[in-house]
């Protein structure tokens, strides 16, 4: 899929991935993640006290395509579920107001997901890195379907978490207004195709 | 390990063994056909119907042998991500099936004069019916992934849970038919076999080894030839000209 | 951060297997399709091979016992596919506990919202077909050792077909092979309570078929779900 991938993020980055569609945005988020294993080479994560590690699933959110909400719960019970899965304790109810206010969804709270619009569930879907505290949040398009106000809450919501000293890896064209780094996944395309050449 | 990972070395390996299999196939199949049906007596309770045992049980044995292959193929492509041995898997099991299929036929033409019926439900035929839906399901999984490399290894994962599970198979149907049998049923291997039956017996077996060897070796020529070409065409559709 | 922040596993676990138990049972879940399955087959065989009593009380434990098995594993198709399809299976991979523990916890979850009721409703098709008074001890014992075997292996058909498009009848076809010696070890014991000899033995196989099945099982499917989610 990629060739000669060879990159590094620190704490404090904000981290576009652009390139076209079908050069691999999302595989390589999924690749962050550890879902897929490299055939050469490693990812390696250095924590703060220096340590290497291969891989630390604690660490990471991941929001990918589908918006992993349950359609016969409600939007609490959805987030209730996702804190204790993440944590092992429920959500706080501070926790979960707050992370309800900044997407404005405060009023959809108690009704089943299966009522909400698309743009409803993506939303509810980001509410995950105001609900779970991790370092590393993989986003996947986030900001398909996000009017203004939305698009400005998601700006702030990043840029607050990279002030903190949090990664922040979007697969996106659009940067939100907020500085950060480009890695163009287009440069990584592998010319030819040369993990297969012992076939040809 | 993966010294015999490069396609081309392994064509020219199976190029140069081909021949000699296939001399050997001709020659044990002869000899093994003409002593089975020719020159071993007929027995002095079954009669001339004896002699579809020769081809009968070294079948079955083949059936557990191309299951054991499959296995340690599927381990082989599980561990060590060796990119031939998921084609191994996939070229054996269909032969695996046939063989299966074969003992299966045979045991029910050969019931027909011993039991007086094509089918019982005895321990051995049905332990080879169960091995024979294992196979259909290792071949159903290959085909229904779209992805190949995905296909193989899932069917990989099913072809050693399958491998562990054959014992307990194999037990629990020797165990009920036990059970449910009435004791007069004639044990068919008696562990008295005469040296004159042993011949064929032995002859057949070899034949189908070598029979397994061959055709194994052109599947796996036709699978690398395959996947040869769907690499070409991959390369053709990234080429740098006209790309999007 | 989160670094250093102590998780209870044990409480992931338990959250995991409530979600399951409750979609299990709450509208689209296939728990009591897998019973009124289970009822409606069973009461289908008197139709078929007559209502003699003497006929139905020795196929009994056969049937109740096949059609079980069919009612579990037309009920363990959904169980990875359903969290695959909405994108929540990422989700669960991705928590602390880990994707061996995430599976044990749903098929414990399996287990506990349809084989279990499966193996409560039996005593009453048992009723229905017959079954001789001295059995129901030996039913119900048998399908409570035997069960758990049925919601692992199906678990590793669940996983190896969770990402393919109509995949419930491919795991049929291949885990149906896989349960043979549960159903063996499981009619024998109630064979042996019908005929009045000791079905223990029976019930000790069949403990044992089933602690396999948790080892071969959990791991397989285990290494089946990250091979789809690649």
């Amino acid at each position: 899929m990629f060739d000669r991938l060879d990159f590094s993020f620190q704490a404090g980055d904000f981290v576009c991935l652009t390139g076209k569609n079908g050069s691999g945005k999302s595989t390589f988020l999924r690749f962050l993640a550890g879902f897929i294993h490299p055939e050469q080479g490693e990812l390696a994560y250095r924590r703060a006290d220096d340590m290497f590690s291969e891989i630390v699933p604690d660490d990471f959110l991941l929001s990918g395509h589908q918006n992993g909400l349950k359609p016969g719960m409600t939007l609490r019970e959805n987030a209730d579920f996702f804190v204790r899965l993440m944590t092992g304790t429920p959500a706080s109810s501070s926790i979960l107001e707050n992370a309800t206010e900044i997407f404005s969804m405060a009023a959809l709270l108690d009704e089943p997901v299966q009522y909400f619009s698309s743009g409803q569930r993506h939303r509810a879907a980001l509410m995950r890195f105001a609900l779970v505290d991790r370092q590393i949040w993989l986003m996947d398009e986030p900001t398909v379907g996000l009017d203004a106000d939305n698009r400005a809450a998601l700006a702030s919501l990043i840029t607050g978490h990279t002030a903190r000293g949090g990664i922040v890896v979007a697969a996106t064209h659009d940067p939100l207004g907020v500085p950060g780094v480009t890695l163009d996944m287009d440069a990584f395309q592998p010319a030819g195709l040369a993990l297969e050449e012992a076939w040809l | 390990m993966h010294r015999f990972a490069n396609p081309a070395q392994f064509n020219r390996l199976a190029d140069a063994i081909l021949p000699w299999a296939i001399g050997a196939m001709v020659l044990l199949f002869a000899a093994g056909l003409y002593t089975a049906f020719f020159a071993s007596p007929p027995d002095y309770q079954q009669g001339e119907s004896v002699r579809v045992m020769y081809i009968h049980a070294p079948a079955a044995w083949m059936a557990m042998f191309i299951y054991m292959v499959m296995a340690v193929a599927s381990f082989t492509a599980l561990v060590w991500r060796h990119p031939l041995a998921l084609l191994a898997g996939r070229a054996t099991a269909p032969l695996g099936a046939m063989f299966t299929a074969l003992a299966l036929l045979t045991g029910m033409l050969w019931g027909k004069p011993m039991w007086g019926t094509y089918w019982v439900w005895d321990g051995r035929l049905t332990s080879v019916l169960i091995l024979f839906f294992l196979y259909l399901g290792y071949m159903a999984l290959w085909q229904s992934v779209e992805d190949e490399e995905k296909a193989g290894r899932a069917a990989s994962i099913l072809a050693l849970v399958g491998v562990v599970n054959i014992p307990i198979i194999k037990f629990s149907v020797d165990w009920w038919s036990t059970l449910h049998q009435p004791a007069s049923v004639i044990r068919l291997d008696g562990p008295t076999i005469d040296g004159s039956m042993l011949l064929p017996l032995l002859l057949m077996a070899a034949a189908y080894q070598a029979y397994f060897i061959v055709v194994f070796l052109w599947r796996m020529k036709l699978e690398i030839n395959r996947r040869k070409l769907a690499v070409a065409r991959q390369a053709m559709m990234h080429a740098p000209v006209g790309a999007e | 951060m989160s670094a250093g922040q102590q998780t209870s596993m044990v409480s992931v676990f338990t959250a995991i297997v409530r979600r399951d138990v409750r979609l299990a049972w709450s509208q689209g879940g296939g728990s009591l399709l897998a019973l009124g399955f289970f009822l409606i087959a069973v009461s289908l065989f008197p139709f078929g091979v007559g209502p003699a009593p003497q006929v139905l009380a020795r196929i009994a434990p056969g049937v109740i016992w096949v059609v079980a098995l069919m009612a579990a594993v037309i009920s363990i198709d959904r169980l990875f596919q359903a969290d695959f399809e909405d994108g929540s299976l990422d989700d669960l991979m991705l928590a602390p506990l880990g994707t061996f523990g995430m599976v044990t916890a749903k098929v414990l979850a399996h287990w506990l919202s349809t084989t279990l009721p499966l193996a409560i409703m039996a005593p009453a098709l048992g009723v229905l077909m017959n079954l001789p008074d001295g059995a129901y001890a030996t039913l119900i014992a048998s399908l409570l050792i035997g069960t758990p075997a049925l919601s692992l292996i199906g678990s590793v058909g669940a996983a190896l077909t969770v990402a393919v498009r109509r995949g419930g009848v491919l795991m049929l076809l291949l885990i149906l092979p896989l349960y043979v010696p549960t159903l063996i070890f499981g009619v024998g014991a109630v064979d042996a309570a019908v005929s009045l000899t000791d079905p223990l033995p029976h019930l000790a196989l069949l403990g044992a078929t089933t602690l396999i099945a948790a080892v071969v099982g959990l791991f397989a499917s285990t290494a089946a779900l990250k091979l789809a989610m690649e």
